[in-house]
């Protein structure tokens, strides 16, 4: 009985305070709303926003309602979250590896990135490379064309457009391919195992790539055409390009913060895997007479994988998140747009910041969840 | 017997590739210095293309003569063992020391040779490189923000006693040791939080009243970074026990706490310090915005701190547990005299690490409008007076906090390896 007291006790207080702190604060927002005249609620997501966006993924204008101002936040967010995992994904493999090389500058060079990189706060290698390394571009009209048709410019980097025709029979073909590709792989493991012959599988799959799509260009009636930009007057003394595609300034800061920072992170990561791999793994493997690359594709990756990816995956998340900094260079993501912008305009303090709160919670949660499938999907299975 | 014999050396010819080959090295290097440092081409007679990639393909060909199995040559055997060990490397090194010869100049141009320090207004910079003087005139404003000029020995005299407090322990005799953890969990952060409050804000002992709007610059930095750990720490204590409680009503709101605030950008609850958190506290409590910033960065640093915990906490072997419960110990007797005191020397370079981040997360403040060192330099660059030296500014700040950072890293990775040594 006593025993039973003390188990429920702690338990039945701490939820009281729990509740106690949720209905105090409630009770006060009643009180501080019911005094300033605002009403909680959420139909202002489909009232008219009147407030216009700079770059936004999707059609939008000011006619336009908040859930869609919330919607393009969204989008913008989770594109320069998407570039640069792209490019912080490459570096830091780069420099992970480069971490570990027998080269001594090599070696170094490396470290010195990574301890570099990693100790200048995001928000202050944001703040450089917008308000200092990119305001020391040239203008529109000064610019030197790089590849000979993208232009670097202080409004921003512009690059041809894609101008597709039939561009869904193009991407069905690419979906064929990958599916074809995956029954390859599985038809050939499946011969290897039962008679022991290699199918050549990577030099049919680059040839597919490469096939399939181009036979669509040639049969399917589908077209590529560049939309290559072109210097534009606008008034006196103020030019533009037009007919490309324009990176705002902004994206290309983030994005290059974004990736320098999270690299060092990922090559650390890599770095621990790679590691982490004894050496007797890679001895064993030269003994059965596996080739140096076999060695690393069927022994050392598969190993050094399940060990650098949940770190990594993290550093993503972290990305994502600190991504949210756009807000401090005008980008209009998420909170810029909607925490920012829309909570100005209808001053639905309480909604917006828990809209914006559980929608980064939730891609949280949601990689979180994947990743403990991934998780127990690799994990050694010890009988 | 082909013609890869011919370009290597053996034992009789084996000075007159090492000769040569350092000779064509050397000569690659001295043509990338010359043309990085005396902007000479001696190239020039030839293509451009060859002219570009000639000191890489020489210095290839260099190293390549030099690279030998084992020499008996202490110095040559340590630059092919580092830097030579077979083509692909050979050529990386180059790159590598070509990409630091040209790089060195501009730079050190830009922040020594052609930069100006001297005078006080914008027209003292007529070079062409860095113009310090715009950070030396706003060292003070970087430093302190907008507190009064004549009053920063508050600042300085308050961090000085924080720190002397803060090696008070090491110095305490050792019947006194035991009460150290408690010296540093409840009664050193209410002795600091003293001590800047009437040293910094003032308003009593006949020191003038400074408001925290005035406070800025890296020192406002310190004093967010510095609450914020003092404070997560016993909340991620708490959270971390609780976490692991076999309570499930405590452990549940644990995992649910610090799950919702490890899942949020810090950006977004400064939002909610700012516009929300007035909302729910009654209409005649006014809090000051520093004092909400503190507390929010508390809440979401906590959670990162209680993952921390909880690894040392994990770490300890079962035994621990077993042998506590066995001699009769309650639960927090356990923990307090057990557990926690192994658990938590654990988890120094974890904190450490956990502090490093909330020092880098600090400048994030600006977004509630607390003008910290970023915040600082954001002000400074807009002033008609200084404008056109953000560069400057940003290099700055990025050198004090990279110095920061850095030694705190080296710490707290110091830290690990004694720990490691010691178990």
């Amino acid at each position: 009985m006593n025993n039973k007291i003390k188990k429920i006790l702690p338990q039945i207080i701490t939820v009281l305070f729990v509740l106690g702190i949720f209905g105090f604060f409630t009770f006060n927002a009643q009180i501080n709303m019911d005094n300033r005249g605002i009403d909680f609620g959420f139909g202002f997501l489909n009232q008219e926003s009147s407030f216009d966006v700079q770059f936004s993924l999707i059609e939008y204008s000011g006619s336009h309602s908040y859930a869609r101002a919330y919607l393009v936040g969204l989008l913008n967010t989770l594109l320069v979250s998407f570039i640069s995992i792209i490019f912080c994904t490459i570096l830091g493999v780069v420099i992970g590896v480069a971490r570990l090389s027998s080269n001594f500058l090599i070696r170094n060079s490396a470290a010195w990135y990574v301890e570099f990189f990693r100790n200048i706060p995001l928000l202050l290698q944001i703040f450089f490379w917008y308000y200092a390394a990119l305001r020391a571009l040239p203008l529109p009209e000064k610019a030197e064309p790089w590849f000979g048709v993208t232009y670097m410019t202080i409004k921003g980097y512009y690059i041809p457009a894609f101008i597709w025709n039939n561009l869904d029979i193009f991407l069905y073909s690419i979906l064929a391919v990958i599916i074809s590709i995956i029954f390859i792989n599985a038809y050939a493991k499946k011969i290897q195992e039962n008679q022991g012959k290699q199918i050549p599988v990577f030099l049919i799959s680059l040839g597919l790539i490469f096939i399939l799509p181009g036979l669509t260009f040639l049969i399917g009636g589908v077209t590529l055409d560049f939309g290559i930009p072109v210097l534009k007057k606008l008034s006196k003394t103020s030019y533009i390009y037009e007919g490309g595609i324009g990176l705002p300034p902004e994206l290309i800061a983030l994005v290059l913060a974004l990736s320098l920072y999270t690299s060092t992170f990922v090559a650390e990561c890599v770095r621990a895997g790679i590691q982490g791999i004894s050496k007797g793994q890679k001895e064993a493997a030269a003994s059965v007479g596996l080739t140096p690359n076999q060695i690393l594709k069927l022994v050392v990756m598969p190993q050094a994988l399940r060990i650098i990816i949940p770190p990594t995956t993290n550093q993503y998340l972290n990305l994502t998140k600190n991504s949210s900094l756009a807000a401090a260079i005008a980008y209009p993501d998420l909170v810029l747009v909607f925490a920012g912008t829309a909570l100005m305009q209808t001053g639905k303090a309480i909604e917006i910041v828990s809209i914006t709160m559980l929608t980064y919670l939730s891609i949280s949660l949601a990689i979180a969840a994947i990743m403990n499938w991934y998780n127990k999907k690799i994990e050694i299975k010890e009988k | 017997m082909s013609s890869l014999q011919l370009i290597k050396s053996n034992k009789q010819n084996f000075y007159y590739f090492l000769y040569l080959g350092l000779f064509l090295f050397s000569i690659s290097i001295l043509d990338v210095s010359l043309n990085a440092f005396l902007k000479l081409n001696i190239t020039s007679f030839l293509p451009d293309i060859l002219s570009i990639f000639l000191p890489l393909i020489i210095g290839f060909i260099g190293l390549n003569f030099i690279r030998t199995e084992y020499s008996g040559i202490k110095s040559l055997d340590l630059i092919n063992k580092n830097i030579n060990t077979n083509n692909f490397n050979s050529i990386l090194t180059l790159l590598i020391i070509f990409a630091i010869i040209k790089a060195t100049p501009p730079s050190l141009s830009w922040m020594i040779f052609d930069a100006n320090i001297s005078g006080d207004t914008k027209e003292a910079c007529t070079g062409t490189g860095a113009c310090w003087t715009y950070v030396k005139v706003w060292l003070r404003r970087f430093m302190y923000g907008m507190y009064p000029n004549d009053l920063h020995w508050r600042i300085n005299l308050a961090f000085i006693l924080v720190i002397a407090l803060g090696f008070f322990g090491y110095f305490l005799r050792d019947n006194l040791k035991k009460y150290l953890a408690l010296y540093y969990v409840i009664i050193y952060p209410i002795i600091a939080f003293l001590v800047i409050y009437y040293l910094i804000s003032g308003g009593s002992f006949g020191l003038v009243w400074v408001e925290t709007g005035a406070w800025g610059g890296l020192s406002l930095t310190f004093i967010v970074s510095f609450f914020c750990l003092i404070f997560c720490f016993p909340l991620g204590m708490v959270l971390a026990l609780g976490r692991r409680s076999s309570l499930p009503m405590i452990r549940y709101i644990s995992i649910g706490y610090i799950e919702f605030w490890r899942g949020v950008p810090l950006i977004t609850v400064l939002f909610m310090s700012s516009v929300m958190f007035p909302m729910f506290l009654p209409e005649d409590f006014f809090m000051d915005k520093l004092v909400r910033v503190i507390i929010a960065i508390t809440l979401f640093e906590g959670a990162y701190c209680a993952e921390v915990i909880r690894g040392g906490l994990q770490a300890l072997p079962r035994g621990q547990y077993d042998a506590a419960k066995s001699l009769g110990m309650g639960y927090w007797k356990m923990h307090i005299f057990v557990i926690l005191p192994q658990a938590l020397k654990l988890v120094i370079p974890g904190i450490c690490n956990t502090f490093l981040a909330l020092v880098k997360d600090t400048p994030l403040i600006f977004v509630v409008g607390l003008a910290e060192l970023a915040g600082m330099l954001a002000l400074a660059k807009t002033n008609p007076k200084w404008l056109g030296f953000a560069m400057e500014g940003y290099v700055f700040a990025a050198i004090i906090f990279w110095i920061i950072c850095y030694a705190m890293s080296k710490y707290s990775y110091n830290l690990e390896a004694k720990y490691k040594t010691e178990r």
